[in-house]
């Protein structure tokens, strides 16, 4: 699969990366070239193969419901952009 | 041309867990904001999450009450997009392998009819952070405490077919999860919110019409009028030669319109993989029994035995069955007074209309079932009358005294004293001389006349049936 | 002092020969003096670990202490120290000082350890050369010019250099055992689920494991001693019972059977490297183990399926990343839009923005089951041939990484070249497998890595086979000569 300028920008966007328009063309070629690497998983018909999608066959263990967490808010925005009241401040948001 | 509409509701069921779905945070809703919001919550790097062993009950109870499938094994997936309120860029929550399969319930319709409506799946999710719009130097505030509240998203088939079958589903919907003791149900506080996807078709055509999906109705009342609007609008938009467009609309129930939410809407690819930081969550034929069992009694089964048992009719049976608070309440009452149809009377008609008229909530109701149930009791026995009852249950409205006590207190014990009552009715008698020519002219109408007049000389403490028979009985002679 | 091992080190504090605060000061002051030459640290942390010496002291003094106690490490920058700049070698996180510590550190710091700093990496482990880091390149200790491999490239130049007698690392295709091998020490990369991953953080959830990087493979069973273990902040931590690493390090191993990939002696792997690998093959031979041919069908397609899994798996985790609750924010956003792609556009550097772009798209509408979903099965297919191999063998040996480490900046303009260095690495990380690597010789003056792999938490198996080569040889005991 190659990729051009257009699915770069796509996929920039959907992944919220600002880049330059003058990057654009030389991701779309190492990109196109990435994938070219990852497309030679097609040699191998995987079709009754099940995906694995962690290493250990182990099932996901339970937490009992208890409250563990206390407030360190504090602590938290210490290293916060930006804070008023208690809130983590963000550009206004337009519903 | 008549119009069909379709609709099908998506809600989400905040669970009445104490801590959040992966982490030790409180889920206590009206904290300060961001107290509540730790390390997990936040998104902070570096940070995992750990499934709560309660979420997972909950949804199975739910998943066994509506006969649903439940799989051998669920799987979390990542939902990925940018929001300010998802502090991760993904929400945790389940795309392939729910929880819950497909199920179904019976909800009842106005013309006493009922129907089967169709629940697609459910799935556990975490909730997301609030946005708060007030004016921060120009900017938004964000608040995480809500943000890994456990959800269940209850996904219905597209099978209601006007805004009242959908708000009998949803109601039905709540009394579940009610019952089920796994959502507290406050709409207010957003612990059970609602979507609805809604598309109009010609009569008679098979396939569904293009959809809207409705956000933000968050009321009963809200759902109906949000519903009806927008298959007005769809209706007009097609009958005037265009087309519905598939989008997200906002109801504004302040301007009663909905609008496009096209700021949702752009290019929404969200990416769903099986979250890497879980595994599969293993459900065994064992914790589908287990949830079986500790499942109490359900609506649907409340209301046939409150008909067979206390002889109800179905409609008195419904209204009492549809809250669980009301239902237990009702219970109490009865038990405690004897009389189910008197008790079932007084919760659904004087009780719930006081309640009304004073705008308070049934969870705050002053007078509780056993102190009702006194009353009632001494109805049933003859102490009092029904008149007399309400006066007494005014009385408990205001302060904690049982019935005994009041109607003790303020002297409303019934006479029953043939020897005073009779004096009454001979003093009557005495008195109206015309009257009674007039009855034993064949004006028996009088006999009214008379009866209301020992009840008033007997500050209402007399027992009408017997004074009309003493009346009859000395005019009679 | 600075030659000695952990175990050395660790029987000089129990004897009085040293205390830990004079242990730490000679640490302080060489690292002082010689750390900028490899650029290994991101963050040096002199006064924490005159307390933390301090404390060791006192534990020692009062007999609550275990052999970890008093002895100077350092921490690869992935992982949150609470108090502490925790970056992950990015702008992004330049400014994250964690309010949280990570269970690796916590453990690690509950056995008395004294930490030294955090060590430079690729930025977000991203990379097998250590020349992504937000703070610069680091250069091998062995030769300035070439690199130490990545990710976990600070912490291998650091031990190779001596300036600390341990450090962490996280392996997600290779970080620990590439540059380990590359700067010539001993890295262990654990069973996935064997370490807690919480506070380590995440570049690609369902291959990260951490493990120590030590000289030695003594010293590695005493970190990993310390750094292994359930955890309940972790869904993915297996809940086993943690062996003692040290037990069974004498062993002998006559009787071993090594099975060597003929994928992993085949074309690729730089001449000299496999010449150094065949002596080391031998003197295991000595030892009375016997080595036989295996086959590995589906190693060339490791590197394609990596390079789905672990960006599909960074992309996401990495959504956090928004300037919005911590980290790099960018200047007088106009819109949330514009905050979003400003801050992660000028926070991220380029190879950490490909990954997520090359994420994305697998994971996109359309593309799932082609890419994602496909290499989620060649997953299962390499998985398998290991799985087939042990029925077979006890452990699997081969070269570390094909090739000797490379001059500096002679393939950052070449992603695919980059990946290609980590051909040997990847698979075990996609099989969730421990593996080793030791240091075996020498080609063109620079180190060479022997990397061992085991079946699923045999640490134990590897720590003993790793030692008995280390007892029959000397490769590791070598140091670079500008750091004697």
């Amino acid at each position: 699969m190659s990729l051009d300028s257009s699915d770069v920008k796509k996929i920039a966007h959907l992944a919220r990366l600002g880049i330059s328009d003058d990057a654009v063309p030389e991701y779309a070629t190492e990109l196109s070239r990435i994938l070219e690497l990852v497309e030679q998983m097609n040699a191998v018909d995987t079709s009754a193969v099940s995906p694995m999608a962690h290493p250990q066959d182990v099932v996901q263990r339970l937490r009992p419901d208890e409250v563990t967490e206390t407030d360190n808010r504090d602590g938290f925005q210490g290293v916060a952009p930006a804070t008023e009241d208690g809130l983590y401040l963000v550009p206004r948001v337009i519903e | 041309m008549a119009w069909e509409t379709v609709i099908g509701l998506e809600i989400h069921a905040q669970l009445a867990t104490k801590s959040k779905i992966f982490s030790g945070a409180s889920t206590a809703f009206g904290a300060e904001p961001n107290t509540q919001a730790c390390a997990v919550d936040l998104g902070l790097p570096g940070v995992l999450p750990v499934l709560n062993r309660e979420a997972v009950n909950m949804a199975l109870r739910f998943g066994v009450a509506i006969g649903a499938e439940i799989a051998p094994y669920n799987v979390f997936a990542r939902k990925n997009y940018f929001y300010p309120d998802l502090p991760k860029g993904y929400q945790i929550s389940q795309m392939e392998l729910p929880i819950v399969g497909s199920g179904h319930l019976e909800i009842e319709l106005e013309d006493g009819s009922s129907k089967t409506v169709g629940v697609t799946r459910a799935h556990l999710e975490e909730d997301a952070g609030k946005s708060l719009h007030e004016d921060y130097q120009g900017m938004t505030g964000i608040d995480l405490n809500r943000a890994g509240t456990p959800l269940l998203e209850i996904v219905s088939e597209p099978d209601m077919r006007s805004a009242k079958e959908a708000i009998a589903y949803m109601k039905k919907i709540h009394a579940l999860v009610r019952y089920l003791g796994i959502c507290d149900g406050n709409m207010q506080e957003g612990s059970f919110r609602c979507d609805a996807n809604v598309s109009v078709r010609p009569v008679g055509q098979a396939e569904y019409g293009t959809r809207a999906e409705l956000k933000n109705i968050n009321s009963f009342r809200f759902v109906e009028r949000a519903i009806n609007l927008e298959v007005e609008r769809q209706i007009d938009v097609i009958e005037s030669g265009g087309s519905v467009v598939q989008e997200t609309r906002l109801y504004d129930s302040d301007k009663h319109e909905t609008r496009s939410m096209r700021s949702k809407e752009e290019a929404n690819d969200y990416r769903y993989f099986p979250d890497p930081d879980l595994l599969p969550v293993a459900i065994s034929e064992a914790d589908i029994e287990a949830a079986r069992a500790t499942l109490p009694e359900l609506p649907d089964e409340k209301k046939k035995r409150f008909v067979s048992e206390f002889g109800l009719s179905d409609y008195d049976a419904g209204v009492l069955t549809a809250e669980l608070e009301v239902a237990t309440y009702f219970e109490v009452v009865a038990q405690e007074c004897g009389d189910a149809k008197l008790a079932s009377n007084w919760v659904s008609s004087d009780l719930s209309g006081a309640l009304h008229k004073s705008g308070i909530e049934f969870s705050d109701c002053p007078v509780d079932a056993v102190r009702l149930g006194g009353v009632l009791k001494r109805v049933v026995d003859n102490t009092i009358s029904g008149k007399i009852a309400k006066q007494v249950f005014d009385e408990m409205w205001n302060n904690d005294a049982d019935a005994d006590t009041i109607i003790e207190q303020k002297g409303l014990k019934q006479i029953t004293d043939t020897g005073a009552l009779e004096a009454m009715v001979d003093d009557v008698l005495a008195a109206n001389a015309d009257q009674v020519e007039q009855y034993r002219a064949g004006k028996t109408k009088v006999l009214g006349f008379f009866v209301g007049q020992v009840m008033k000389a007997s500050k209402g403490k007399a027992n009408p049936g017997q004074i009309n028979q003493l009346f009859k009985q000395k005019l009679d002679s | 002092m600075h030659n000695k091992t952990i175990a050395e080190l660790s029987a000089g504090l129990s004897a009085g020969e040293f205390s830990s605060v004079e242990l730490t000061e000679a640490c302080i002051q060489r690292i002082s003096t010689l750390a900028g030459r490899s650029n290994c640290f991101i963050t040096q942390t002199p006064e924490r670990a005159l307390e933390d010496a301090k404390h060791a002291d006192q534990r020692r003094a009062t007999g609550d202490f275990g052999p970890l106690t008093g002895i100077p490490i350092a921490h690869k920058d992935i992982f949150c120290t609470q108090g502490i700049r925790s970056s992950c070698a990015s702008k992004m996180l330049d400014s994250f000082v964690s309010p949280y510590e990570s269970t690796v550190s916590a453990k690690l710091k509950a056995a008395g350890t004294v930490l030294l700093g955090k060590t430079n990496m690729d930025e977000f482990a991203m990379g097998s050369s250590n020349e992504t880091s937000f703070y610069g390149p680091v250069r091998n200790p062995w030769n300035h010019d070439v690199v130490p491999g990545g990710s976990s490239g600070g912490s291998a130049a650091c031990v190779a250099a001596r300036l600390a007698s341990a450090a962490t690392g996280t392996d997600t295709g290779g970080s620990i055992r590439q540059p380990a091998a590359l700067c010539g020490i001993t890295g262990l990369k654990p069973t996935y689920g064997r370490v807690s991953r919480y506070g380590m953080i995440a570049f690609a959830s369902s291959l990260d494991q951490a493990g120590p990087m030590t000289r030695t493979a003594q010293d590695a069973a005493m970190m990993l001693q310390a750094m292994a273990g359930f955890d309940e902040r972790d869904s993915t931590s297996v809940d086993v019972g943690v062996p003692d690493y040290s037990a069974n390090l004498a062993d002998s191993i006559d009787g071993l059977t090594i099975g060597l990939p003929r994928e992993y002696f085949a074309e690729g792997l730089d001449s000299g490297v496999g010449d150094v690998l065949e002596q080391a093959l031998e003197t295991l031979r000595k030892l009375g183990a016997t080595t036989v041919d295996i086959d590995l069908p589906n190693t060339s397609l490791a590197v394609p399926a990596y390079y789905v899994v672990a960006p599909a798996e960074c992309s996401s985790n990495l959504s956090r990343m928004d300037g919005v609750r911590f980290g790099y924010r960018c200047e007088d956003p106009v819109d949330l839009e514009d905050l979003y792609k400003r801050s992660r556009g000028e926070g991220f550097g380029e190879e950490v923005k490909r990954r997520i772009m090359i994420g994305t798209y697998a994971l996109s509408a359309g593309y799932y089951d082609a890419y994602y979903l496909k290499a989620q099965r060649v997953r299962r297919l390499i998985s398998d041939d290991f799985t087939r191999a042990f029925d077979q063998v006890d452990v699997i040996m081969g070269p570390t990484a094909p090739s000797v480490a490379f001059a500096l900046g002679s393939k950052t303009d070449d992603p695919i070249g980059m990946y290609l260095s980590d051909i040997y690495t990847i698979a075990v990380n996609l099989a969730g497998l421990p593996a080793m690597s030791v240091p075996c010789g020498f080609a063109d003056e620079l180190p060479v890595g022997l990397q061992i792999i085991g079946k699923p938490f045999e640490e134990s198996r590897l720590l003993n086979v790793a030692h008995q080569f280390q007892q029959a040889t000397d490769w590791h005991q070598r140091a670079p000569q500008e750091y004697l």
